[in-house]
């Protein structure tokens, strides 16, 4: 019996640890962050590593890995909030197209970092009044809100029955929408009775990319979590007033403690969530719910906390820390906030209607 | 991730079934000391599920030390809810200090009487003055002869009215440093000059009690370890006190119990599982319960493998699991409404009257075993490397 990580998924997560540490530091977050660049330079630097054919088999130019080694990359993108299309690109797209079996073309292109693909799954999630998305006769119209990646050369259009449809941005207009966290890009899509190729209305397929995001975008959470404490513990420690550095005051120990308590099991849970993806399908789904609600839960208590740990300069913009609190927030709404993935995890089991 | 124990382990797993499934009658032993307790002991001493690795000639079972079978003695158990061997703080404190610690006359007078149930001890640890400080304990024991002579008292000793003997820490070198002043002594409790009296918990059950000492004389070698050596004696096995307190496997199994209740139950026509409210507090913990339990897979796996280290992991269990439990319970008791009340003789309790005792008696684990406030410390002292406070100068 051996819980925890292989030696090679120790070795990626190095590697990629590494490569953020050298290449995208806060100064580049926040050039992508105030719209002054885009994150075409850090997404190509992670093309090299292989990052976005990670997921994708050997012999359509990928890496081949599984979810447990996708988890072990949001865990160190999210420690660095990196900004990146990783979840739209590199998790959802290979996982709807190769389990459906359509547009295999597409993923040579995707692992060569050439071809970025979006995700417009609120509608299948949850329809805003206010967007709506009609397909027929393989033409789409309407519009997708808070659709993943501004920059995608594709977007996969989920319905509200779960058919999902690819579109071409440029037949699109696709306009951005600013969110609180700025290290990944959102935007509206407006279809204008547009060519939409089906690629599955197999509901199935729908949930499978949705598992795998939720407990991938989980990891990040972790990720930003983690560093989050490990900035307040190191703050703590020379921050000194009433002459002892403040991490001398049980007051602020005990913060410290409550956050790692909260979240070091969460580490375990999002590996063995990885792990089930592929692994223990029938526990899959209501990890992946219950480990996507969790993390959310934990990320928004270890983000706060985290920052009253800092005192005034928690609240700042000078210190930057306010990246990982948005992070954290971010992933919290995304792909299904807890109240609703909890009541999803309750019908799982039978306790819901 | 490799999760399976391997084919030899798995046919392990079903031997336990299969004693369980012979066994599904077993009820759980009353009391400490009681014949059926003793007797269920035997039949699972004999059987390897208890005592398992404790020498064959101190009465044990005589097992090397496997962990993964001992983990699924307990898994197994646990789900059956199956009552398992006898506890206590001599079997489950004493012994492990003496196999470690103790003379060989020791370990023949008191392993094998203790393990069967027929010699029942209670620790004297801590006193009115000394709770989370610990080693600032003050009833002392002085040589006079061939005998220690004990004066001072202890405070929340349980089961200090069945004991027979005592296990206790003593300041026995009053100039030292106060780690390094202290024994561990063991006295029988029917020596003249001790006083029992019973402390009544909130539960109002009286399982801890005071014990005071007047000129209690005890023989000089009754010490385990040397003079002064008693809190590193004591700090030996202390761990297992704290991981022993809130084991993920039993939050899983009640967790189901609470499953099952609000299934049935019903308040105003409706089941409590399809109130929205109680149903979103039942999915919060089940999230929290499951995170639990793969921390604790990763323990034991840490445990299991040489190169792999979870030091983290193993210090917040206390703290997480007991917290974890009283709120577990607490959402048990707010479902039922009025009936959630119910205690005692109510002809209403549902469960036995578990639900509001194990709400209050994790409340007392939340304060025992080192106080969740102490377990902080330890936390953020010796897992985030934080300062300890500053001594105040005396």
């Amino acid at each position: 019996m051996r819980f925890g990580l292989s030696e090679e998924q120790t070795l990626l997560s190095d590697s990629i640890t590494r490569f953020l540490a050298d290449n995208v530091p806060l100064e580049e977050v926040r050039k992508v962050a105030s719209g002054e660049a885009s994150d075409s330079a850090v997404w190509q630097g992670l093309t090299e590593l292989g990052v976005p054919g990670l997921m994708i088999p050997e012999d359509h130019g990928g890496v081949g890995l599984g979810s447990l080694d996708a988890v072990v990359v949001a865990d160190c993108l999210g420690g660095n909030v990196t900004p990146s299309p990783f979840i739209s690109s590199a998790v959802i797209a290979p996982t709807i197209l190769l389990a459906a079996g359509k547009r295999e073309d597409l993923l040579g292109s995707i692992a060569g970092g050439e071809v970025r693909i979006g995700i417009a799954f609120g509608e299948a999630i949850g329809a805003r009044v206010d967007a709506d998305v009609k397909v027929s006769g393989g033409k789409i119209s309407g519009k997708s809100l808070f659709a993943l990646d501004t920059q995608a050369d594709h977007f996969l259009v989920a319905t509200k029955g779960k058919h999902i449809y690819l579109v071409s941005a440029s037949d699109c207009e696709v306009t951005d929408l600013p969110t609180v966290d700025r290290t990944r890009t959102t935007c509206e899509i407006k279809y204008n009775d547009v060519a939409a190729e089906l690629i599955s209305d197999d509901p199935a397929v729908f949930t499978e990319a949705l598992d795998r995001a939720r407990v991938v975008m989980a990891s990040d959470t972790l990720g930003a979590a983690q560093h989050m404490i490990d900035e307040a513990v190191a703050y703590a420690k020379v921050r000194e007033q009433f002459n002892r550095p403040i991490a001398s005051f049980q007051a602020v120990k005990h913060m410290c403690a409550q956050m790692i308590a909260d979240l070091e099991p969460c580490r375990s849970m999002v590996w063995y969530a990885g792990h089930a993806l592929d692994s223990v399908p029938e526990e899959a789904r209501l990890l992946a719910c219950h480990t996507k609600a969790h993390l959310a839960e934990v990320g928004r208590s270890v983000s706060k906390t985290a920052t009253e740990v800092h005192g005034g300069m928690g609240f700042t913009d000078l210190l930057g820390l306010h990246y990982w609190f948005k992070r954290c927030g971010f992933n919290r709404q995304m792909l299904g906030v807890p109240e609703v993935v909890r009541e999803e995890a309750a019908r799982l089991q039978g306790l819901a209607a | 991730m490799e999760l399976s124990f391997g084919p030899e382990y798995e046919s392990f797993r079903e031997e336990v079934r299969d004693f369980i499934t012979t066994h599904k009658d077993q009820q759980a032993p009353s009391s400490a000391g009681s014949e059926a307790g003793k007797s269920w002991q035997k039949t699972l001493i004999e059987a390897g599920y208890t005592a398992r690795t404790i020498p064959k000639e101190y009465g044990g079972f005589g097992a090397a030390p496997d962990m993964v079978k001992s983990r699924i003695i307990n898994e197994e158990f646990s789900t059956a809810r199956m009552p398992g061997g006898l506890g206590g703080q001599g079997i489950s404190m004493l012994i492990p200090t003496l196999l470690e610690m103790g003379t060989d006359e020791q370990k023949e007078q008191f392993i094998k009487p203790t393990l069967h149930g027929e010699m029942v001890w209670c620790q004297g640890y801590s006193e009115p003055g000394a709770g989370s400080d610990l080693a600032s304990l003050r009833t002392s024991a002085v040589l006079d002869g061939d005998e220690w002579v004990i004066n001072g008292s202890k405070i929340w000793t349980s089961t200090a009215h069945l004991a027979h003997w005592m296990f206790c820490l003593v300041r026995t070198e009053p100039d030292a440093p106060k780690h390094n002043g202290i024994s561990f002594l063991l006295l029988r409790m029917d020596t003249p000059g001790i006083e029992i009296r019973p402390l009544v918990d909130m539960t109002m059950n009286a399982n801890f009690n005071e014990v005071f000492f007047t000129d209690v004389r005890v023989p000089k070698d009754q010490i385990v370890g040397r003079r002064g050596q008693g809190w590193q004696v004591a700090n030996a096995i202390l761990g297992h006190e704290r991981d022993s307190l809130a084991d993920p496997n039993a939050s899983m199994t009640r967790l189901n119990s609470l499953i099952d209740l609000m299934k049935t139950e019903t308040l105003g026509g409706e089941r409590l599982i399809d109130n929205p409210l109680y149903r979103e507090r039942l999915m919060k913990i089940q999230g929290r319960v499951m995170a639990m339990r793969y921390n604790d897979m990763r323990v034991l796996s840490s445990r299991l493998n040489k190169d792999q280290e979870a030091p983290l992991a193993r210090m917040i269990t206390k703290l997480q699991g007991t917290e974890l439990r009283h709120e577990l319970e607490a959402l048990a008791i707010d479902a039922m409404g009025e009936v959630g009340l119910s205690f005692g003789s109510n002809p209403y309790l549902r469960g036995g009257g578990s639900w509001q005792y194990q709400f209050m008696y994790f409340l007392g684990l939340i304060i025992g075993g080192g106080t969740n406030q102490i377990q902080k410390n330890i936390i953020s002292e010796r897992g985030l490397g934080m300062p300890k406070e500053p001594k105040i100068e005396k």
